[in-house]
């Protein structure tokens, strides 16, 4: 393997891994602020225990999210220095506003919120909640801004062998970025209602003493997961019809659409047979794609091939097919994760809508089973987005292979990728570990009232 | 005076920020496994830290993103160039990182203990490589013409080098025990106290010999002259007054002091190599400087306008985490690590 393609590598497993973590943050520091801000509302006792559950729970998440985010922000500088040169008037000002922003209200809020149970007032506490969770959202739009510009280039120039800043307003006004950010925001919900539903289903199979706040939980997930997920499908949508017309080489891959067709067919299931550019095998629906691009069934969707011929007049002689079966298959299982969720979440939401609902074992264990469905599609989705945009690093502007580090040698980049993952893979069994003995306990366990000495 | 220098500046102050707070967090982290007698006054001394010590590393955070943004050349060759120490500091970052969060939440004390010597390791590493990195800034690395590091990794395990990792080490191990002789009570203090006590000296010690190496060592005196001496000796005559200090029981001046240390180091380091930020030692040419390494003038500006807005409220809230846990621990505490 040369540099580039352990740099690769490595990019996608700490990335892929520190984004386990990093919707659940999102989505359960809204949920447990919710929480809180009921109990303060309702004074309902259960509504803090879960607060406290949960939080303990998120807590196990949050450490090992934050632990491995402190590479994802050196690693452009160490594996990626020649981008970090060529990008780096664009592409370090949300990095630094992410961290100005964002970092330190998260990190230094999260502090007095797991510290100041005791200290702050119900109020005062669901107040630390609630800026936690703007702090943890608010770095999702700051490094979104980031990303959308590799996607979707604005507000530049090039000057002095560089791409340079000429409008900031256009970065955040990139409508890539408003397009991802609440898909990207609304996963990290879905993904925080279907954690909760999940281990509240649990306890639910295992019949566990004070299920009270666990099937309130379940009800709560239940809407989170729903309206999440809603969402995200309603986004994904609009966001897929976006990238047509921008980056039509992307969602023609994951379509394994080869040839420009009007009215283009929906491919049901292909094994693309990227040497000979073309399917060796297809299942297509006639119609249907240009139904989903343009909201009518006729309509021109370009198909890869014709994009690699317009690029070569565009940019020059090259390759600009990206690996159209791990583009196709990875945007397949994110589409069909995400409305099996759909699914799931509509029947729990109807089915736990009554005060005193039941579940069979049967639908519990699916919903248990299901706490795997977010980080799935989650994964699948960015795999997808990042390998579909090759060969480019930022698209149109510098290609990947253009991005890497001159002053690391291959040894040392193995060492780094070697030396991560296996300290990647320690690390998840130690939070496995913590997150069932925790998800296990029942919430009077550990629990204390507000004023010990009262109660 | 140019954005240029008013990003150098801020970088600097970042750079204070971090050294300041995550010196204090580094020490108490490597004390850890030898001051405490028991489970309980080890997780003491964690929780002195606990609502903190992440607030705190967003210092290095904003100081990487700002560097990214304000001199993204200094920041590709430095991350680059100082590859293999990053990644052992990364390790040493995020092992420390979890550690901390997931050392109490199981009964057993192989689990505690194994954890602890992570926070150790995690402290240690970082106080150390830190050191290394800096001194190896100041000295100048082989850097070529197109701004890219061409020494490998043992090129920067030279003798300045290691002096000055073993110095921010005593130095942080010294403004730690001094912050815990702050924020522990009842009789864990007394010891605490002592344990500064002694690393005062050693401290004092390794700051001489890594100053005076300095000015042999480091070509300074040519563009600086003798204001180069500034900081240098307040760092050293507020690190000699620490002790005193600390002798007559003062622990609050003596933290102010030993902060200040920290604080004259850090500016003494940026000042020496104003205007530039990478020394090349093969070239004076191919130094990269705060004009051929930084961002545009525009995004300076835009950085400015963020910077100002945001980094007031930083500080008073930052200020204000530490108003709300300012009570000792003690042995009734309240533990939540």
């Amino acid at each position: 393997m040369d540099v580039l393609a352990i740099s690769r590598w490595q990019f996608a497993i700490v990335t892929v891994y520190h984004f386990f973590f990093v919707p659940i943050t999102l989505g359960m520091s809204i949920s447990i602020a919710i929480m809180e801000t009921i109990y303060v509302k309702t004074g309902n006792e259960n509504y803090r225990k879960m607060a406290k559950f949960w939080g303990k729970l998120f807590l196990i998440n949050f450490a090992i999210g934050v632990a491995t985010g402190i590479v994802q922000e050196f690693q452009f500088g160490m594996n990626w220095s020649e981008y970090s040169r060529f990008m780096g008037d664009i592409f370090g000002a949300p990095l630094a506003i992410e961290a100005l922003l964002a970092f330190y209200m998260e990190s230094t809020f999260i502090g007095i919120w797991i510290f100041g149970w005791n200290k702050f007032s119900p109020k005062g506490h669901a107040a630390l909640a609630w800026l936690v969770a703007l702090g943890s959202n608010l770095s999702a739009i700051w490094i979104l801004t980031a990303n959308s510009f590799m996607q979707e280039p604005v507000g530049y120039a090039l000057a002095n062998g560089r791409a340079e800043m000429v409008d900031f307003f256009a970065l955040i006004a990139n409508h890539h970025l408003w397009y991802q950010f609440p898909h990207v925001f609304f996963s990290g919900i879905t993904q925080a209602g279907f954690f909760i539903m999940g281990i509240s289903a649990w306890h639910m199979l295992k019949k566990t003493k004070n299920i009270e706040p666990f099937k309130i939980s379940m009800r709560f997930g239940a809407k989170a997961g729903l309206i999440g997920i809603i969402f995200v499908v309603f986004i994904g949508h609009f966001q897929g019809q976006h990238l047509t017309a921008h980056q039509p080489m992307k969602m023609a891959a994951a379509e394994a659409l080869w040839e420009t067709e009007n009215p283009a067919s929906m491919s049901l299931f292909a094994i693309p047979d990227q040497a000979n550019l073309k399917n060796s095998f297809n299942i297509t629906l006639p119609n249907i794609l240009s139904f989903l691009n343009y909201n009518k069934f006729k309509g021109e969707v370009k198909g890869i091939n014709n994009v690699q011929k317009e690029y070569e007049k565009k940019y020059g002689p090259g390759d600009y097919i990206p690996n159209v079966l791990g583009s196709y298959w990875t945007f397949r299982i994110m589409v069909g994760v995400g409305f099996l969720m759909l699914l799931i979440a509509f029947i729990v939401y109807m089915k736990t809508r009554k005060e005193n609902f039941e579940c069979k074992p049967f639908n519990l264990k699916i919903i248990f089973y299901s706490i795997f469905l977010p980080t799935i599609g989650i994964s699948t989705g960015w795999i997808f987005t990042e390998i579909a945009r090759q060969p480019w690093i930022v698209f149109g502007l510098m290609k990947t292979e253009q991005g890497i580090s001159k002053a690391v040698s291959v040894g040392e980049a193995l060492t780094t990728l070697i030396g991560f993952t296996v300290l990647y893979a320690i690390l998840i069994v130690f939070t496995v570990q913590l997150w069932k003995k925790y998800a296990k306990k029942d919430m009077d366990e550990d629990y204390e009232p507000i004023n010990p000495s009262e109660a | 005076m140019d954005l240029n220098t008013v990003w150098f500046i801020l970088i600097t102050v970042l750079f204070i920020g971090y050294f300041f707070l995550e010196g204090f967090d580094y020490g108490v982290g490597m004390l850890l496994p030898f001051i405490a007698k028991d489970d309980t006054e080890r997780r003491m001394i964690i929780n002195t830290i606990g609502p903190h010590w992440d607030g705190n590393e967003v210092w290095l955070l904003t100081a990487g993103g700002a560097l990214f943004a304000a001199f993204p050349e200094w920041y590709a060759t430095l991350f680059s160039g100082f590859y293999l120490p990053l990644f052992l500091m990364l390790v040493g970052l995020i092992v420390r990182a979890v550690a901390f969060e997931y050392r109490s939440k199981e009964d057993s004390l192989k689990w505690r203990y194994n954890w602890d010597r992570m926070i150790f390791l995690g402290s240690f590493l970082t106080a150390l490589l830190w050191g290394v990195a800096i001194a190896n800034i100041m000295r100048g690395t082989p850097i070529d013409a197109t701004k890219t590091y061409t020494g490998g990794f043992f090129n920067l395990l030279n003798p300045y080098g290691l002096i000055g990792g073993v110095t921010f080490v005593v130095l942080f191990l010294f403004h730690g025990a001094v912050f815990l002789s702050l924020k522990i009570g009842g009789e864990f203090q007394k010891r605490i106290v002592e344990t500064a006590q002694k690393l005062w000296l050693p401290s004092v010690i390794m700051a001489v010999i890594f100053i005076l190496y300095t000015y042999f060592d480091v070509d300074i005196f040519s563009a600086k002259g003798l204001s180069a001496f500034v900081p240098p000796l307040l760092a050293a005559v507020s690190l000699v007054l620490s002790g005193f200090y600390l002798k007559s029981n003062k622990a609050g001046i003596s933290f102010i002091l030993t902060s200040l240390t920290v604080v004259f180091i850090t500016v003494a380091v940026f000042f020496t190599l104003y205007p530039n930020v990478m020394i090349s030692s093969t070239s004076p040419e191919y130094n990269l400087t705060i004009y051929n390494a930084s961002a545009s003038q525009y995004t300076l500006g835009v950085m400015t306008w963020v910077a100002g807005i945001l980094v007031p409220f930083i500080l008073v809230y930052q200020a204000w985490s530490y108003i709300v846990f300012k009570k000792r621990l003690t042995k009734d505490s309240e533990l939540e690590y």
